[in-house]
């Protein structure tokens, strides 16, 4: 392996990782939340969009406009996980850790109705077409840069099949959580990623880029660790 | 004909439903505030003002607002 080729692979298997993370946390948090038969609707439904969308754009996918894109889901997912964010808070504020182990059919989170449950399939579709796409301008724009498409295939391809293996033994380790528990992280989780994407798509500059996730996924579960102690404090008083 | 009208208007109803209940949900100062908080945002960045901290104090002041107004939930049995 070449000099050039290797900083292609790492570059694109790097930076396709953090994308791919950030769909695999969502993918197994809504999974985990809601049920997983929807969800797998969703993930293959964006897939098929996702490789649809590289068929037909092909090396043209570098020059779409993703802003765009970025601020119509950060926003969808923003509100939405906003409202779990407060379940959450409300849930985990009443039950505290109880519910381990809980079973599927008895918390309402869950779908337990006929046929496709359309939140679990929308959110899993929106961050699998949102990362993926990202995932496919990091391998473009980078393989054109470098004249090395091959290597950068093959690094972002990479990054996806390791994270989504971890992520589906993490999701096993996932449902041993109470579900109220994890209607909070995810909520958490979502209102980071909806906040971090709907201001790129506005065009704004975070202070430490891409890496700002981190503190403002912390600022957020601090903030979400707080209220939960003031509702506990309702909950005691009521 | 009015059969298929009739599921037509439901199949409609219930999409609008549907994202009415994702986006908006059982608070809908929340997602009002979040509206706000992008458009104040897109101004203040037109400007060239720092602004990424908007959304993110919205967030925290509509999500206490919205608990404040909810009742206490009940513990669990």
């Amino acid at each position: 392996m070449t000099g050039a080729i290797a900083t292609v692979f790492l570059t694109t298997f790097l930076g396709s990782t953090v994308e791919a993370v950030e769909m695999v946390a969502i993918v197994v948090g809504v999974g985990a939340t809601r049920g997983w038969r929807s969800t797998w609707f969703g993930v293959i439904a964006g897939l098929a969009v996702l490789v649809a969308s590289v068929v037909v754009f092909g090396l043209a996918l570098g020059s779409v406009p993703i802003g765009p894109l970025r601020l119509v889901i950060g926003v969808l997912l923003l509100v939405f996980g906003l409202q779990w964010l407060r379940k959450g808070i409300m849930r985990v504020a009443a039950r505290r850790l109880t519910g381990m182990g809980i079973s599927a059919v008895t918390d309402s989170e869950r779908w337990v109705g006929p046929g496709v449950d359309w939140t679990a399939f929308v959110l899993a579709l929106k961050g699998v077409l949102l990362e993926g796409l990202e995932i496919a301008f990091i391998v473009v724009s980078v393989g054109l840069a470098a004249r090395e498409m091959t290597a950068a295939i093959v690094g972002g391809t990479a990054a996806l099949v390791l994270t989504a293996a971890v992520g589906t033994a993490f999701a096993a380790a996932f449902n041993r959580i109470p579900r109220s528990v994890l209607q909070l992280v995810v909520g958490i989780l979502l209102t980071t990623f909806g906040t971090f994407w709907s201001l790129e798509g506005l065009g704004v500059e975070w202070p430490s880029g891409d890496l700002s996730i981190l503190p403002l996924l912390a600022f957020y579960a601090v903030i979400a660790l707080s209220y939960t102690r003031i509702e506990r404090r309702r909950v005691v008083a009521a | 004909m009015s059969t298929a009208l009739s599921r037509v208007a439901t199949g409609v109803g219930a999409f609008f439903r549907f994202w009415y209940g994702f986006i908006v949900g059982d608070d809908w100062t929340v997602a009002v505030a979040v509206g706000a908080a992008l458009l104040i945002t897109a101004a203040l960045n037109q400007r060239g003002i720092i602004a990424w901290w908007v959304l993110p104090l919205t967030v925290v002041v509509a999500t206490a607002a919205s608990l404040r107004r909810t009742p206490a939930p009940r513990p669990a049995g």
